[in-house]
């Protein structure tokens, strides 16, 4: 219990925030919203983790979640960079259209 | 107010909003609406980090993500002129696979953490580990290591942002 507020409550939420994430990805074609939806898996994963921090009283979840944060920021720096490189070369964000590798 | 402390009742109400937003930046047409929605999931989620006592934490995570993450996807959505309703739709069939997948993943979840029971764990101390200076300490101390391994990554990332970005390397 945290604060009054079982465990199993953030875990359920945590859950619920992640998988709404992967159908996002599943189910949509624009890249960006891809990575948003991507952005929204990371923070399930880092409420997750400031709530077993808060639990245990340890402050290690928490500086995992900085951590988080900072790859998050340079994987969008560079995923948006690589997007909009894709933008100027086939004026389309499609996520199917970008099958050249599998060929 | 009905047996539940008004923690409770913040935390009830800020999940419920969190999953409102979420889902509407799932299922909204724009991208622009989607960035705008994911900015209010984020103020939702710092809102649980301050629950949490997670202070420092919740201010850091507006001012990265809602300040920066955020805005740069803004920035790429209005360079594309993507702010119209061009984008191309899947399938119905993929759609409802989609969903179909993601409900099975959550029942299997949550059926796997249902039951959890945890033991051994004993709360002890105090509840400040979430303001800037027990952070600091730990962060300067007992991870110092990965924290400059870090920059390094951020600056990496910066160089091949540049890279890529650019229009033509001679």
């Amino acid at each position: 219990m945290i604060n009054g507020i079982s465990i199993n409550m953030y875990l359920l939420l945590s859950t619920v925030l992640f998988i709404i994430g992967a159908v996002g990805v599943m189910a949509r074609r624009n890249t960006i919203i891809l990575f948003m939806c991507i952005e929204l898996m990371l923070n399930a994963v880092n409420l997750l983790l400031v709530a077993f921090s808060a639990l245990h009283n340890d402050s290690s979840g928490q500086v995992f979640v900085f951590f988080i944060m900072a790859v998050a920021a340079a994987e969008v720096a560079v995923g948006l960079a690589i997007l909009s490189m894709i933008y100027r070369n086939s004026k389309s964000i499609d996520s199917d259209l970008l099958s050249k590798l599998k060929h | 107010m009905l047996g539940y402390t008004i923690t409770q009742w913040l935390f009830g109400i800020l999940s419920f909003l969190a999953i409102m937003f979420a889902l509407m930046v799932v299922f909204s047409r724009n991208p622009v609406n989607s960035v705008l929605y994911l900015v209010l999931t984020f103020f939702c989620i710092a809102g649980h980090y301050l629950l949490l006592n997670a202070q420092f934490l919740a201010v850091v995570h507006i001012a990265v993500y809602a300040g920066a993450i955020m805005v740069l996807f803004l920035f790429v959505i209005m360079l594309m002129n993507l702010n119209q309703d061009s984008e191309p739709q899947k399938t119905a069939i993929s759609k409802a696979i989609a969903g179909i997948v993601g409900g099975l993943l959550l029942v299997v979840l949550v059926g796997a953490l249902r039951g959890t029971e945890l033991l051994g764990i004993q709360q002890y101390g105090h509840s400040e580990i979430g303001l800037v200076k027990n952070l600091g300490k730990v962060l300067f101390s007992e991870f110092l290591f990965p924290f400059e391994i870090v920059s390094i990554l951020l600056l990496s990332a910066l160089v091949g942002a540049i890279m890529i970005g650019k229009k033509e390397i001679k």
